[in-house]
């Protein structure tokens, strides 16, 4: 395949965002592959969806919050971003409660969307 | 096959590294290809060449350098995610080299199969 080739990359975020760094250096991959123009999916699943937590305050740990990242994406033409059901209603979490647009789907939904996909990167 | 592997955790600390070369040992001897191994995250301190193991442990950093060597594998370590953890050129181990993330995602665009090791 030609390095200008679209692939559906999707990228399964797994972490809560502070803690440690994978969230922050998951996103940066994000925005490098859209720049490549690949069809790219997100997926917050575990404390994963923590990510998406509206109103994050990082002043007292002194570490940049970077959740408004996420409401630019849209920006980068990444627009399809999932949330597994399950996680947010173990965490006592609603749609309401994240800062962007996504689908709620339940975890088969999911297995059967990574299925699809060439290339997913768990982080 | 052609395969990519990305590496997301430090030597010694985790078993992703180890795994990630036994699997690119085993890949190779079964006849497959490995387009690139890239170190992302903690992963970049698989780079360094300052390593210095105890002598009865496996030199992690080493182990990487001479399968580089020895099959022309393309080690390349995350700009960002290196200078983060002061992995520069001047103490990158032999058969490394320091790119940007868009090699991560050539990788995930040119092989068969991306591979990842981590948490």
């Amino acid at each position: 395949m030609s390095e200008g080739s679209r692939k559906k990359f999707m990228f399964v975020n797994r972490k809560a965002p502070y803690g440690t760094v994978y969230a922050l250096e998951s996103l940066e991959v994000v925005l490098i592959s859209a720049a490549f123009e690949q069809d790219v999916s997100l997926v917050f699943v575990d404390d994963g969806v923590y990510q998406l937590k509206k109103g994050q305050q990082t002043k007292g740990i002194e570490t940049k919050n970077f959740s408004p990242t996420y409401r630019a994406l849209e920006g980068y033409d990444v627009e399809k971003l999932y949330v597994e059901r399950e996680s947010l209603e173990a965490r006592g979490l609603t749609e309401d409660d994240l800062i962007v647009d996504v689908s709620v789907l339940p975890a088969g939904e999911l297995g059967k969307l990574m299925d699809e996909q060439d290339v997913v990167l768990s982080f | 096959m052609k395969l990519g592997i990305l590496v997301n955790e430090g030597p010694y600390q985790h078993q992703a590294s180890d795994s990630a070369y036994l699997f690119c040992r085993a890949a190779l001897a079964k006849g497959h290809e490995i387009h690139r191994v890239f170190f992302y995250h903690d992963g970049v301190n698989n780079s360094t060449r300052l390593t210095e193991p105890p002598q009865d442990d496996r030199n992690i950093v080493a182990r990487w350098s001479k399968l580089a060597a020895e099959h022309g594998v393309d080690l390349v370590v995350c700009v960002a995610a290196a200078l983060r953890r002061g992995i520069k050129d001047e103490n990158l181990a032999p058969g490394f080299r320091i790119s940007g993330l868009g090699q991560l995602v050539e990788t995930g665009i040119q092989s068969d199969r991306l591979v990842v090791f981590g948490d």
